[in-house]
């Protein structure tokens, strides 16, 4: 084996007390900050830029990057806004990241907001996850306790306000532009870019949004340098990142490893396949990312390689499912998740997922065609580049990828007219039995 | 049924706190349907007119948000809100003969609530929870790792009023209104409850213990790092 896991954000997850400010400071928390303070924002800026950190929410443009957008010497306030309304389907990072270590995030926001001349930073979290929101409450109290957050922090002149916002239920609000519309108080619905949140964001003034994980990243690059960070993953995808095996494996869970580790070498850590069973598909980045069989157990996962096999790296969501699994009920019920969070706004997702849903219905209960294969594969060409919005581009994501690798299992349900699956013997407490 | 003077004075003093932390008053919105969610246990026409007044919006453009968001309940929920997983991953799981129990077990449907109140149920969709599935959440607390036969223990003993404790989260699952309160953004002092991790969370980390495998010390260079 070549690559071995590398705990950051993880390193003190296994102490009682990881989420306190006491454990984080403890742990060298908030150097970072205090180096940051010391610099220049531009400089800040550049470091990350050096650093080669990508966005961790899926789609991995660069940070320094996104940031460097950001139009300067003009009279409108500047907002960072993170992204926490973890709802990809599959993707399971910053959940955990944040119930076991939110000042990594407060450190990363006051760090990133300090950079890119911010003075008001929201946390836009999905509400389903109550106790995120009392440790995130905490994690704020304790932060302008400490003089971290609110005016003059540590003696700067440097102002920030951190205001937490719930959200209500809506994986829309995941895409960026819609979480700000949110976040204004309307119907989560995506805006028509560019104009680019850089340009006009939050009440139409210059803002990043970020994923949690990439601003709880910033301050290990602080600390330690853009080129210990550069210095892990691959040529063009730099640094760790978290890996989160689900499924049929024999130990689900968090892996914090180099950017380009392959699944061959996490399953091995993970104990493998679930015994008895053979891998038969899974996802390297959510439901929103082809799928992808055995035959890609050693592509790298890293932003380029997983997109040169056919695929995205998106939030290494890897969804595990064995040779159990009916893949058209799993397709099936990702395209209802699909039609059931459509925001509605545009054509093609709302009306697409709903067609694509019933189709998936006959197909699973065997009363298919094959001429509806290619009605499906038509929708998705309606889809895919003619949504408004990434919602809709990445449902045809199963769709296209499944019948691309599983054509002969949907011609299978027909000609026997029904599924071949048996449900029960996916479940946990069916086990390893063959 | 209206809000009395005296509860609309209260809820007035917390709106403005909620307000108060935004630079435009209507971002307010979200946080003050969980707060009058919080109040009635769903969002009510009394509610919806209150939001509006203290936005200074009209009750449309409220209920339009109010009708965009899930969680946004317009039915009574039960006092405890059970949701099951049932997005591909928890489903196939066993997310999908969970509900299925539980459903039958409780002879109510998706979205219905037990004759007391006590209890409703949903399918929910992907919480975040992969690694610990099958998942169900009670007022959006983690109870991981379930089967049909926990659920269904688990709602017998909210419906006798058993204490219940989620496995990620508070030592006691609180009510649907209180859980509401703190998604409007005031905090019931719980956050130092429950573990900080566990199980799959700590997996790598543990691994990672096991076989002496730590992220580059800060300083090693590209090349230093070139084992």
């Amino acid at each position: 084996m070549t690559t071995t896991l590398t705990p950051v954000l993880s390193a003190h997850w296994d102490e009682a007390d990881s989420y306190t400010i006491g454990a984080y400071e403890r742990h060298g928390g908030y150097k970072g900050l205090r180096k940051a303070l010391t610099m220049a924002p531009e400089d800040i800026v550049a470091m990350v830029k050096d650093s080669g950190l990508r966005g961790r929410g899926g789609a991995g443009f660069p940070t320094g990057m996104k940031w460097g957008f950001l139009p300067q010497g003009g009279d409108k306030p500047h907002y960072l806004v993170v992204n926490a309304d973890e709802s990809e389907p599959g993707t399971c990072k910053d959940i955990p990241l944040m119930l076991a270590n939110p000042q990594s995030l407060i450190e990363g926001i006051v760090i990133s907001s300090f950079a890119i001349k911010a003075n008001h930073a929201f946390i836009y979290v999905r509400g389903e996850v109550l106790h995120v929101v009392r440790r995130l409450q905490q994690a704020i109290g304790e932060a302008y306790d400490k003089g971290f957050l609110g005016a003059d922090i540590l003696g700067s002149g440097y102002n920030l306000e951190l205001t937490l916002h719930c959200g209500a239920g809506a994986y829309i609000c995941g895409e960026e532009t819609a979480l700000l519309d949110s976040l204004e108080g309307y119907r989560g619905q995506p805006r028509l870019k560019p104009p680019f949140p850089a340009v006009a964001g939050l009440y139409a003034c210059p803002t990043v949004v970020n994923n949690v994980e990439s601003i709880a990243s910033v301050p290990s690059i602080l600390t330690n340098g853009a080129g210990w960070f550069s210095g892990m993953g691959t040529e063009k995808s730099k640094g760790f990142g978290f890996f989160s095996l689900s499924g049929h494996v024999t130990k689900p869970g968090q892996y914090e490893a180099p950017l380009g580790i392959t699944l061959r070498e996490l399953l091995d850590m993970a104990g493998g396949v679930r015994a008895g069973h053979e891998l038969k598909f899974w996802t390297p980045g959510g439901s929103s990312t082809p799928i992808f069989t055995a035959e890609h157990l050693d592509v790298p996962l890293d932003f380029e390689s997983v997109g040169a096999a056919g695929s995205m790296l998106g939030t290494r969501a890897l969804q595990i499912f064995d040779d159990t699994t009916c893949v058209i009920r799993a397709v099936l019920r990702w395209i209802e998740f699909y039609e059931h969070e459509s925001c509605g706004k545009c054509t093609p997702c709302r009306e697409g997922n709903f067609w694509m849903a019933q189709i998936l219905e006959r197909l699973e209960h065997g009363n298919g065609t094959e001429a509806e294969l290619d009605k499906l594969l038509d929708i998705c060409d309606n889809i895919l580049g003619r949504s408004f919005c990434a919602l809709g581009d990445g449902a045809t994501s199963p769709v296209t990828s499944s019948i691309q690798y599983f054509r002969d299992e949907y011609i299978e349900h027909f000609r026997r007219g029904g599924c071949p699956f048996d449900p029960a013997a996916s479940t946990v407490w069916a086990g390893g039995k063959a | 049924m209206a809000f009395t003077e005296d509860v609309r004075a209260r809820l007035e003093v917390d709106a403005k706190e909620i307000i108060a932390r935004y630079p435009k008053a209507r971002s307010a919105l979200l946080p003050l349907l969980h707060l009058v969610q919080a109040e009635q246990g769903y969002v009510t026409q009394d509610g919806i007119g209150f939001c509006a007044d203290m936005l200074n919006i009209t009750a449309a453009e409220v209920t339009a948000v109010v009708t965009f968001y899930t969680m946004y309940k317009q039915e009574p929920a039960g006092e405890y809100h059970v949701g099951v997983c049932t997005n591909t991953l928890c489903a196939v799981m066993g997310g999908d003969q969970i509900f299925a129990e539980l459903s039958e077990h409780l002879g109510i449907g998706n979205h219905e609530t037990t004759e007391d109140g006590r209890v409703s149920i949903e399918r929910v969709e992907c919480n975040a929870a992969c690694d610990f599935a099958p998942v169900v959440m009670v007022n959006w607390e983690f109870f991981d790792n379930q089967s049909p036969e926990t659920v269904k223990r688990l709602v017998d003993d909210l419906r006798v009023g058993n204490d219940v404790k989620p496995t990620r989260g508070a030592d006691r699952v609180c009510t649907w209104r209180e859980a509401s309160r703190v998604l409007a953004g005031f905090p019931d002092g719980r956050a130092g409850e429950g573990v900080q991790a566990a199980g799959p969370t700590l997996e790598g980390l543990n691994l990672a213990r096991a076989r002496g495998w730590t992220a580059p010390a800060a300083g090693e260079s590209n090349e230093e790092n070139d084992q």
